[in-house]
């Protein structure tokens, strides 16, 4: 689905963060990219969801390459990936539901065509009785809740999560887990960038160390 | 047991009202209201100055036309000559001259009247030697050939001398053009500290808007609909501004124009009318407030636009972000 090879990247002339980076995510995988703090997590990430061009080798983002996608064909591919940002990314002045529904008010859906999908989706995560809520009063986990329930609002084939359990504790962390491994199940490939250990030794998946700008992959 | 149904009504009712969706950029903010200020207060500005340069502008004009509608000869008396018929020659002949619309005599009466804050009231004209004038009366569309006359006058009556006011006129008209084109070259400053202000206030409100961009543009939002969204929002709010400012200055206007009308009779109220005429900004001056204002709505939206679009384009660059 997404494959790198042989990717590097640097910013302006600084040192490559990245390099020499192969590998591929096939359809509905599960994977964790781990690694210290500061290892490229991220970038890595913004690559897979080409918000960021390699400096050099050859990323394929579902049969295409990335160097030749054109700038007006990027939302569309875009829509086919979900991201959960570290920080959430909510609008603060939308409503929990207003903020999920964004990615299809965006597309000049009707509010008519998605309103129960949207509500289903909330209740599926657990938001239902804060739809209308603005996020400044939602808690961490329910912030974190209402950023999956976006990502996942247009059935994306792939979600990247950027550390999201970050900013939730132990019990709510197993059960962010839970609903990525019935997404997964449901079909979509899941990659959660995280360096908690103990969240990845739940489950028996795919790991992906990223060090000193190089990836060792464990499966 | 009515408990429960009570509670699951109220949430079905929640889920069903369709509610009043939040615009995507926010509507208010405090640096989008201190654009409104800024906007409405360089505008009132500009509007004020585009007043200003209007109003020199025709009262210079009137200066210009008053005085060159007339010109004047003179006639000095000299041993032998009939002042009478001179002045009945003089008239004759400029009457006669194509652009010429009417030639009168200043009479006796008329010129010991002119004459009397210096000589007194009972003076006799014969027993001094008095010039003696011919007003004459020009069309401004088309004014005579001032050459010619001048030429026939020293044909006739040498001692005949046709001032058409050309030097006051030259100088009347210089201190006009000067004193339009320090107007126009304060409104063209006025006009660019605007334009200035206005960019830097509408980046400056922009900035806050760096997450909503961001955002959308990674739920796949196209750049076209981010770009609509907030040139719409941006547009609305520099109309908002510069239809305050636009305003403010034309109730201005009217405000001097009604108190100059009320102080007519007045010594100020005078010698400003003599200065400027009626203090009346014309159809010129509205249609510029107008123009000022949509120009602003305009700059407001579009420098919205263009920081959206190289918002968008820093985001897809390599260099940008955390790693």
């Amino acid at each position: 689905m997404i494959r790198f090879e042989n990717v590097g990247l640097r910013y302006g002339m600084g040192p490559e963060i990245l390099r020499d980076i192969s590998f591929h995510i096939p359809p509905k995988s599960f994977q964790f990219l781990s690694g210290p703090s500061g290892a490229g997590k991220t970038t890595l990430l913004r690559l897979l969801f080409m918000s960021l061009k390699p400096t050099r080798g050859l990323i394929t983002v579902f049969d295409k390459d990335r160097a030749r996608i054109a700038q007006r064909d990027l939302p569309a591919l875009r829509r086919r990936i979900g991201v959960v940002f570290q920080d959430f990314r909510l609008l603060d002045h939308m409503t929990t539901y207003e903020n999920v529904a964004l990615p299809l008010r965006v597309r000049g859906r009707d509010e008519s065509t998605y309103r129960s999908d949207v509500i289903e989706l909330l209740k599926w995560v657990g938001l239902g009785e804060r739809m209308h809520v603005l996020p400044p009063v939602l808690s961490g986990g329910e912030k974190q809740r209402a950023a999956i329930a976006r990502a996942l609002i247009e059935q994306p084939q792939i979600l990247l999560a950027d550390e999201p359990t970050g900013n939730v504790d132990p019990p709510l962390a197993r059960r962010l887990l839970r609903l990525f491994i019935e997404l997964n199940r449901s079909g979509t490939a899941v990659v959660i960038a995280t360096h908690d250990l103990g969240l990845m030794e739940q489950v028996d998946a795919r790991r992906m160390i990223l060090a000193n700008g190089r990836l060792d992959i464990h499966d | 047991m009515t408990e429960p149904v009570a509670a699951q009504s109220a949430q079905a009712r929640t889920e069903a009202a369709p509610r009043k969706m939040q615009p995507i950029v926010p509507a208010q903010t405090v640096s989008g209201n201190a654009l409104v200020i800024v906007i409405a207060i360089m505008t009132f500005l500009s509007c004020l100055t585009l007043g200003a340069v209007t109003l020199v502008r025709d009262t210079a004009s009137m200066w210009q036309s008053q005085i060159s509608r007339e010109a004047t000869i003179q006639i000095k008396p000299a041993d032998g000559l009939d002042m009478e018929a001179a002045l009945a020659t003089v008239q004759q002949i400029v009457a006669d001259f194509p652009g010429v619309k009417d030639a009168r005599i200043v009479d006796r009466e008329a010129t010991a009247r002119l004459l009397s804050p210096w000589l007194g009231e009972d003076v006799n004209l014969d027993e001094l030697p008095v010039p003696r004038l011919v007003i004459v009366t020009i069309d401004e569309t088309s004014p005579p050939d001032f050459a010619a006359i001048r030429a026939a006058l020293a044909k006739d009556v040498s001692d005949a001398r046709l001032d058409d006011h050309r030097t006051w006129i030259d100088r009347l008209v210089s201190m006009a053009r000067t004193t339009v084109a320090i107007g126009i070259a304060t409104l063209g400053l006025i006009l660019a500290a605007t334009v200035l202000t206005v960019v830097f206030a509408t980046r400056g409100a922009m900035a806050g808007n760096g997450q909503i961009i961001e955002v959308l543009h990674f739920v796949g939002a196209e750049s076209s609909f981010i770009a609509t969204e907030f040139r719409r929002h941006f547009l609305l709010t520099g109309a908002k501004g510069a239809a305050a400012g636009g305003l403010a200055a034309v109730v201005v206007f009217i405000v001097f124009g009604w108190w100059s009308s009320r102080n007519m009779a007045t010594p100020e109220a005078d010698q400003a009318a003599a200065l400027f005429g009626n203090f009346a900004i014309g159809a010129a001056g509205y249609i510029g407030v107008a123009l000022i204002v949509g120009l602003i709505a305009v700059l407001t939206a579009a420098t919205s636009h263009i920081t959206v679009v190289s918002y968008l384009h820093d985001i897809d660059m390599p260099g940008h972000g955390d790693v």
